[in-house]
């Protein structure tokens, strides 16, 4: 008998997977390589090839709200990627010591993770807005003098939306958390307490190694949320005050929807996609690349 | 003090349920103790216990001397070795050995004598900078050992740490578990459902029911004189053959066959009377050349044979009740073939049906 051909093993799954074959080919590899080619071109209101080097992008880095949106985007990330992280793992951990009511409080702190952006960006601005929010609440308890108005205050109103962000994140991060911790082996936890090892350090040295895997996973997720970070800055703040809480995503958007210059917004969302690029390779490279040899 | 264990009076109860009731247990020091049960009798809970992994209901727990029932895990003088190995797989094995005693604080000379004393005594020396993703089954085990012998304590508990290896693994590493045993002269206490383990490991056999002891013996006085109808039938691979019938006067009468019970030693305050169950090993009923020693003979009909080299089963039908017989690895039987077989009564068993206990 032949050896059957090659091509028609799995035939079946072949041809399931051809439609996302497509769709990963023309939307993700073709729209890139557009979006790039035309961060070249002088395109206004529509793309024209017209080409002008690198323009687009020296305007981009001259504009000071394109900073401030860099600024804010690494502000945003890093607190929300430290905190996100702390905050979901001791929720997880404080879950795992076999608490009654289990059920319920994962639920509770899972529940805003089933809100929008846009739900989330419009409670926390109520919640924040000094005219009703903590702030009326506790001028009514007494503390006339206290203050806090983070969404209306330059400076610090990128912490309005990381609360926002940290509220809405954190519960996914607790349950993907909670998942790992319950699949680490009992008779692990058993042999460091007969070996007389505190619990803190069980989880430091012994646990959360353990749970690499899952820390990746998470990771992936959140980092990928802050970067296409832009329905609670619309709905919390629009921005404002002024510029202060823009970022990124919403400079890409406004400038090719709103401000009719393409060129523009293809420079800043190709600055976007060079970014994670330069993260995202090197990390993958040392991940995976290094199985081989190991 | 003789004890290196004393057990008094444990309850534990898992809500409503009572997994250990009134259990009462002294473990001489230097003894090796088996605790063997099915799943499900309290075995591996009972050991928690003394490990202080679990929080006793109510009793009070002795190591050496000491009344360490409300004392931590570590600080029970015990070491302990896991089903699962529980190894810390992100640290080397000279991590895994070493990661308690330098969390003690203890001086590293000592940390890295004691961790080659134990990569000595369980020949692990070259596997000491790989990590357990690296290491087979048995070498993981005997790690997780050594992790328990740098503790340098006076009791080891074993929960089945044989039972993830495979056939041939598991008999080597029991006959390595005796050595250490017999080398260290610790006092271990070992939970398996493996009969065979705990009939070649242990000084003595605790065999577990629903949270009680049923026996608690010597392996040659659990396999020839078992307490109760349980134990008769837990211990001996295959199990005991149970034949109903009656004794009068001083004859076990089974349809139509007689028995007499001379030389059968029964319990002091037995009656020695009335309905009662004749336990009888598969290997004590003789057959072949042994014959001659029988005092009763009578022949049944072979309706399954069983060949497994060293020893061959037959399976048979004797006063209504399905029995099986141990015969020489040699004997050439068939389905069919009429043998004859003989009793030794003196090695039988003999049961009260409505107690279960041994007459």
């Amino acid at each position: 008998m032949k050896r059957p051909n090659q091509l028609f093993r799995n035939l079946s799954a072949k041809i399931a997977a051809i439609p996302m074959i497509v769709t990963g080919l023309f939307v993700f590899v073709g729209g890139t390589v557009w979006t790039v080619v035309y961060s070249f071109t002088k395109s206004g209101l529509l793309p024209r090839l017209k080409w002008v080097g690198l323009d687009q992008y020296e305007r981009l880095w001259s504009t000071k709200r394109w900073l401030v949106s860099i600024e804010n985007l690494a502000i945003y990330g890093i607190s929300m990627l430290v905190l996100v992280f702390v905050i979901g793992f001791i929720l997880a951990t404080l879950i795992d010591q076999k608490v009654r009511f289990e059920n319920a409080f994962r639920t509770i702190i899972l529940y805003p993770f089933a809100l929008s952006f846009v739900v989330t960006g419009l409670v926390w601005q109520w919640i924040l807005n000094p005219e009703f929010g903590i702030q009326s609440i506790v001028r009514d308890l007494g503390w006339k003098s206290f203050t806090f108005d983070p969404l209306y205050t330059p400076e610090i109103a990128i912490y309005g939306v990381l609360i926002a962000g940290l509220w809405q994140g954190s519960g996914l991060v607790m349950v993907l958390m909670l998942a790992g911790l319950r699949g680490i082996d009992q008779d692990i936890w058993k042999a460091a307490r007969v070996d007389g090892i505190p619990a803190w350090k069980t989880y430091l040295f012994i646990v959360i190694p353990m749970m690499r895997p899952v820390f990746i996973t998470t990771l992936v997720l959140v980092v990928s949320g802050i970067v296409k970070l832009y329905d609670l800055i619309v709905a919390q703040t629009g921005g404002g005050p002024g510029i202060a809480t823009e970022v990124p995503a919403k400079y890409v958007y406004d400038m090719m929807f709103a401000a009719s210059n393409l060129g523009q917004g293809f420079a800043a969302s190709t600055m976007m996609l060079v970014t994670v690029a330069l993260i995202v390779i090197p990390w993958a490279m040392l991940e995976f690349g290094g199985k081989k040899n190991g | 003090m003789n004890y290196a264990v004393e057990i008094k009076d444990l309850d534990l109860y898992f809500g409503n349920v009572k997994v250990l009731q009134q259990l009462n247990l002294d473990i001489y020091k230097g003894e090796f103790l088996v605790l063997l049960g099915s799943s499900g009798c309290g075995k591996s809970t009972l050991l928690n216990c003394i490990a202080g992994l679990l929080e006793v209901t109510d009793g009070q727990i002795f190591i050496g001397g000491n009344n360490v029932t409300w004392a931590q895990p570590s600080e029970r003088g015990i070491g302990m070795v896991f089903q699962s190995y529980a190894l810390y797989p992100q640290m080397t094995v000279e991590g895994n050995l070493s990661f308690g005693l330098r969390n003690a604080r203890m001086p590293r000379d000592e940390i890295s004598k004691r961790v080659s004393r134990a990569a000595g005594i369980l020949q692990i020396e070259p596997l000491l900078k790989r990590k357990p993703a690296a290491l087979s089954g048995g070498q993981r085990q005997r790690v997780a050992i050594g992790r328990a012998l740098v503790r340098d304590v006076d009791v080891f508990l074993f929960d089945e740490p044989l039972s993830n290896l495979d056939a041939k693994l598991r008999a080597d590493l029991r006959v390595e578990i005796k050595k250490l045993h017999e080398q260290l002269d610790n006092t271990m206490i070992y939970v398996t459902h493996d009969q065979i383990e705990a009939m070649t490991l242990a000084d003595r056999i605790a065999i577990m029911k629903e949270g009680k002891i049923m026996q608690l013996a010597s392996p040659n006085e659990i396999y020839n004189r078992p307490r109760n109808l349980y134990v008769a039938d837990f211990i001996g691979s295959p199990s005991m053959n149970f034949l109903h019938g009656e004794i009068k006067d001083g004859n076990f009468l089974l349809d139509g066959i007689t028995i007499p019970l001379k030389g059968y030693e029964f319990a002091a305050d037995s009656s020695q009377g009335g309905k009662a169950i004749l336990g009888l090993r598969p290997e004590h009923i003789l057959t072949g050349d042994n014959l001659a020693s029988a005092t009763v003979r009578t022949t049944v009909t072979v309706e399954l044979v069983e060949p497994m080299g060293s020893d061959t089963l037959i399976y048979s039908t004797l006063a209504g009740t399905f029995i099986h017989v141990r015969m020489d690895g040699q004997a050439r039987v068939s389905p069919g073939d009429k043998v004859e077989i003989g009793f030794q009564p003196e090695r039988a068993s003999l049961f009260d049906p409505e107690t279960e206990d041994r007459l």
